[in-house]
């Protein structure tokens, strides 16, 4: 699958909030059709990378280039949505807003798109819930109502920001069955995970972040004692006052590509604190 | 009973004038005081009707009493105060509610101090309180058409502004209406506001906007359900107010806004969304 071209290439990728870094020169082509699981501990920059290829954070440093994606093409998929559970809008409501690039502000739904929603809540596990007013649903309801409007954003490039959080084994189960489907069709997915063992099981390509780039390759060579202890240490530390940081080349050009994992040194050639502030134009 | 409910509208013009005014309001005002509750910006209705307040009084020390000074100025004041707000907002560390507090804060002091500079107590009183029972034929047309523009406005903006009140992240995601629903809304919470001070005044107009939707929301399940009884509310409350004041001789504006609260707390007692519902001992519960 490495011989399709890149759907996703970060080039030298800094992005961050308040001249913090969240994501520090990050460099990787992500091949089409990728089933990728973006994994590290906890402020490690995964949701801000999601959210900077959504297009939702401008990048301080670096470019993310989407060459191969048409206009809407990204269906992304936050952690926490901002949804209104109080609003009242029934289930079907919901779902059928992931037709937005099909019927826009103004068009009413075909008979054939009113199927098509009714097919997507069939494939989540929620037929006969087109009625029910969003409220009533269960967390993990709610997810999987939050899956079939993806299905329908019938997007190239999917973007899921810990969809496993807080939700029960079952529907887990229900759901990495819906994302291995969209691998199968062919689809670019990254998924922020925790579980490692999900990792293990159903991801073949893993990106480690913590703050620094620290492996992006086959899930396997990824997921090591040794890389993944790297990335505990690196996210320990965090400086208000961090000195700036002058780097403005990519340590590792080409962190992508190849079948063994690339662990870039992470002292580089200067002294090069953790959590350092950025001065990139 | 015909003479109660029925001829003081056949019998006095200025009575089916403020009828007018008030279906008018009833289908402009009500369906954005709708969209204000579910954006929990209820009070925002309030604050913004304050900032309204420095416009129309420049426009009035200005131009004394005339109906397009003051609705231009209440109309600019207004939007001023809502993409200052705005600007403040997403430039800084603020966040909307504190923004917009300051602005229209400074906006009401402004607005007080203009119009004391000039005019009587009188005039105050009348901007503050309206004047349902004097619509002129100006004003009449000017309330209606406001509330013509929102109905197709909010025609326009319905799909949108539903899914940036639900989910704006991911109305962002998937358009560029996000911005265009939010101040598209704004502008007409203000132009509204503005309809509804010619005939309840600056603090009354809230009311008609807020309370027949709060009241609405506890009886609905769907939006336009919702929609239907909020309107309906509204007018009901209006004819009421109206025959209220012209039997009990008290002033018409706060008069509906009471027969608005009137409703709201009947709606609060019966309703399947108010405090008895889940109170009841529950007889016989469904299968699944």
């Amino acid at each position: 699958m490495h011989a399709a071209a890149p759907m996703v290439v970060l080039d030298n990728l800094t992005l961050g909030y308040d001249r913090h870094p969240a994501v520090h020169h990050l460099s990787a082509e992500i091949p089409a059709g990728s089933l990728l699981a973006v994994i590290g501990p906890n402020g490690a920059g995964k949701s801000t990378l999601l959210k900077g290829i959504a297009g939702e954070l401008r990048p301080i440093g670096g470019r993310i280039v989407l060459s191969a994606l048409p206009a809407a093409g990204v269906a992304y998929m936050p952690q926490r949505g901002e949804i209104d559970h109080s609003f009242p809008v029934s289930v079907f409501d919901v779902v059928a807003m992931g037709l937005w690039h099909e019927i826009g502000a103004f068009g009413g739904l075909s008979r054939r798109q009113r199927a098509r929603v009714g097919e997507a809540l069939g494939a989540v596990g929620l037929a006969g819930f087109e009625a029910r007013p969003i409220g009533s649903l269960s967390g993990g309801q709610l997810q999987r109502a939050r899956f079939a409007r993806l299905m329908l954003q019938d997007a190239p490039l999917i973007l899921l920001d810990e969809p496993f959080a807080a939700i029960d084994s079952r529907t887990v189960d229900d759901l990495v069955a819906l994302i291995l489907g969209w691998h199968r069709e062919g689809r670019t997915i990254l998924t922020v995970v925790h579980d490692l063992e999900q990792v293990r099981r159903h991801f073949p390509h893993a990106l480690l972040l913590s703050r620094e780039p620290v492996a992006y390759g086959p899930t396997a060579a990824v997921l090591t004692p040794e890389l993944l202890g790297r990335a505990r240490r690196l996210s320990e530390a965090f400086d208000e006052d961090a000195p700036e940081c002058h780097i403005e080349t990519p340590l590792e050009p080409s962190l992508a590509g190849g079948t063994e994992a690339h662990a870039p040194p992470v002292q580089p050639s200067h002294k090069h604190g953790d959590g350092h502030v950025h001065h990139h134009h | 009973m015909f003479d109660f409910l029925i001829a003081p509208f056949t019998e006095f013009a200025f009575m089916r004038r403020a009828l007018a005014g008030c279906l008018a309001l009833a289908l402009g005002a009500t369906p954005v005081g709708v969209f204000l509750l579910l954006r929990r910006m209820s009070l925002m209705g309030d604050a913004m009707s304050h900032a309204i307040l420095p416009g129309a009084a420049l426009g009035y020390l200005a131009f004394g009493l005339s109906l397009g000074a003051m609705t231009v100025g209440g109309i600019v004041a207004g939007l001023v105060v809502v993409f200052a707000a705005g600007l403040v907002t997403r430039a800084s560390v603020l966040k909307e509610d504190a923004s917009l507090a300051a602005f229209y804060l400074l906006s009401l002091a402004a607005g007080v101090m203009i119009v004391s500079l000039r005019g009587r107590n009188l005039d105050l009183l009348h901007v503050l309180f309206g004047s349902v029972l004097a619509l002129d034929d100006a004003s009449l047309l000017l309330i209606a058409g406001i509330a013509s523009v929102t109905l197709l406005s909010l025609a326009v903006l319905f799909r949108p502004l539903v899914m940036e009140c639900f989910d704006p992240a991911f109305l962002r995601g998937v358009s560029r209406w996000s911005p265009v629903a939010h101040y598209g809304f704004l502008m007409l919470v203000v132009v509204n506001l503005v309809s509804g001070f010619h005939a309840l005044g600056t603090l009354m107009a809230v009311g008609i906007m807020i309370l027949p939707s709060a009241a609405a929301r506890l009886w609905a399940k769907g939006l336009p359900m919702l929609l239907l009884l909020a309107v309906l509310f509204a007018f009901g409350s209006g004819i009421a107010g109206l025959l209220f004041s012209f039997h009990a001789d008290v002033p018409a504006g706060p008069a509906i806004v009471l027969m608005c609260g009137l409703v709201y707390f009947a709606s609060l007692i019966a309703a399947p969304g108010g405090l008895l519902a889940g109170r009841l001992p529950v007889r016989h519960h469904l299968e699944s």
